[in-house]
């Protein structure tokens, strides 16, 4: 039997008709906005796919190492801040600021984690979700980066590529959301087959057990948190070159970071692809919900959200997706 | 021959209660030490100060003449000291062999390396049937097994082991046992808390009893057997041969 089993395929390959799906939806994503020439449905698309990232960030703080992060906004926040200060500031391409806005997230992640992390229970999701308010009023007073009324980012009508902006079409910010998006799955697809994404799934289930095996619990959660913040930051900056303009209030409003996480649990937290079907779901919902009702609209999403989320955890608590990735491990449709 | 592990002077207080009073013993490298004592003797907060998931008030362990004492439990691992718990703890959301994988990814960083390794130690303690199940659906006696395959596979020198045999059917019993001969016979360093005196005279070389934090005795089975502090405080009017 034990020759059987070493024969098996260290990851089990899910069934046909799933991978038939992945490829089909793959498809779709490099044609959508070719079939789809609408500006409001590259939009929309360029908000799912940016959800789906920032989603995606908190999946592999909450999802993967088990601490609730109630303050991803920070980091949303901090991406936008670094390329677009950068820019307004000094000419400095997106680029290099999207690169200091990981980096300024990651070192902001070892800030906040290296003290509260080691504290077990919800002290980690209390603090940041005070943390990310107190961010949010230090922007709101900082008068270098325009204080409460925010930047605006310089328009530049040359080298689009370079400076990240585009006035003429969505399509090529529709690639760079997808990029980023594929980008962010990539990485936490091969985390989670990694020695690090195991080590994360293992003290997430049970840290003295993890500790038992010689798994540095502290160390291992701020890493997770750092890899978090990062792909964070990355949406914060592709949507501040998108959207052009910088406001506080909304950059790292706590609803931010409540709706990444809705996202994440409506979708299956913990799984590889929970996030993106979450965002899939409440993008279109936000955004129509706004159409239709206008103002008011705001308030009617949240409404349907909370009665998604009621009727997920009443009757898959883990998740839309949970099922599917449980039969591809447990090999139960597999001959 | 320094002993593997030296324990001396163990001790630990919880407010006025005395969990573990002055705790002296040492086990040679091969050996297979017991532990008994009644409910309340403080075996498993031995175990706890022993691998750092406590610090103790006073005393040190030495393991192989390196004081260990207060150390982290992941840098005791580290080291060389795997252990079970008796409140078993596996990774319920990990499946079987995702559980050992993450005990083998403590010698090697490559998967493949570590997947055979954890199958190994799978089909050592005979759950390779399982091995595609998640751990949450595995039967007490099932885990205990997932749980010391999980210690085994991260090569330990020391093996501490918080009753194997609890809450396990009589077949399985023999069958673990079995499981604890052949460890030692490969070499491996066995301490094991037993509440089966059938099981722990058969299988320990020498036997430490607790009773009340407080060691009362420490020798061979025979010796703490027909100890009269271990018969008087311990084993009451429960007839040992039983």
């Amino acid at each position: 039997m034990l020759k059987t089993a070493l024969a098996e395929r260290l990851w089990p390959r899910p069934p046909l008709w799933m991978s038939a799906l992945g490829a089909a939806a793959i498809a779709l994503l490099i044609v959508y906005p070719f079939v789809f020439t609408a500006s409001f449905s590259h939009h929309l698309m360029i908000l799912i796919l940016l959800y789906a990232l920032m989603a995606q960030s908190w999946n592999v703080v909450a999802g993967l190492s088990g601490q609730i992060s109630l303050g991803q906004a920070i980091f949303f926040g901090i991406g936008a801040y670094s390329s677009s200060v950068l820019f307004a500031k000094y000419a400095i391409t997106p680029w290099a600021g999207l690169l200091v806005g990981m980096l300024l997230s990651a070192l902001a992640a070892i800030a906040i984690g290296v003290p509260t992390l080691r504290l077990r229970g919800h002290y980690f999701a209390i603090a940041t979700l005070l943390i990310g308010s107190s961010v949010q009023i230090v922007f709101q007073r900082w008068d270098w980066v325009g204080a409460a009324s925010g930047l605006y980012v310089p328009i530049e009508r040359t080298a689009p590529f370079f400076y990240l902006q585009f006035h003429t079409s969505k399509v090529p910010y529709y690639y760079l959301a997808l990029g980023a998006a594929a980008a962010g799955y990539l990485v936490v697809w091969k985390l989670r087959r990694s020695r690090l994404g195991f080590r994360l799934q293992a003290l997430r289930d049970d840290p003295d057990a993890a500790a038992s095996l010689g798994i540095a619990i502290a160390r291992h959660k701020v890493l997770a948190f750092m890899i978090s913040a990062a792909m964070m930051s990355v949406a914060g900056t592709f949507y501040a070159q998108y959207v052009l303009v910088l406001d506080p209030e909304r950059l790292f409003s706590t609803e931010i970071s409540i709706i990444v996480l809705l996202m994440s649990v409506l979708g299956g937290s913990g799984t590889l692809w929970g996030p993106a079907v979450g965002a899939a779901i409440l993008v279109p919902l936000s955004e129509y919900s706004r159409i239709w009702f206008g103002g008011t609209g705001r308030t009617i999403d949240l409404i349907i959200y909370g009665i998604l989320i009621l009727l997920v955890c009443m009757w898959r608590p883990s998740g839309i997706l949970s099922l599917l990735e449980e039969r591809i491990r447990r090999r139960a449709t597999m001959p | 021959m320094s002993p593997l592990l030296d324990v001396k002077g163990l001790t630990k207080r919880f407010g006025g209660l005395t969990a573990s009073a002055d705790v002296a013993f040492e086990v040679n490298k091969g050996e297979i030490v017991g532990i008994i004592g009644p409910n309340g003797a403080g075996k498993s907060t031995l175990f706890d100060l022993i691998t750092g998931f406590q610090p103790p008030d006073a005393g040190c362990v030495l393991l192989d003449g390196h004081d260990i004492t207060g150390l982290r439990p992941d840098r005791i691992s580290r080291l060389g000291v795997a252990r079970t718990f008796q409140k078993l703890k596996p990774f319920p959301d990990l499946t079987v062999t995702e559980n050992v994988i993450v005990g083998a990814l403590a010698r090697t960083s490559d998967m493949k390396a570590a997947r055979a390794r954890a199958l190994e130690s799978l089909a050592f303690v005979d759950l390779l049937e399982k091995r595609n199940h998640f751990a949450r659906e595995l039967s007490t006696g099932q885990r205990k097994r997932l749980e010391l395959a999980r210690a085994l596979a991260t090569s330990p020198r020391l093996v501490l082991m918080d009753e194997v045999t609890g809450g396990v059917d009589q077949r399985s019993i023999a069958a673990l046992i079995a499981l604890v001969v052949e460890l030692k016979q490969r070499g491996l360093t066995i301490v094991m808390i037993e509440h089966n005196m059938q099981v722990i005279m058969g299988l320990a070389d020498r036997i430490l009893a607790l009773h009340a934090g407080r060691p009362i005795a420490f020798g061979a089975p025979d010796e703490v057997r027909s100890d009269a502090a271990v018969v008087d405080a311990y084993l009451g009017s429960v007839d040992v041969a039983a």
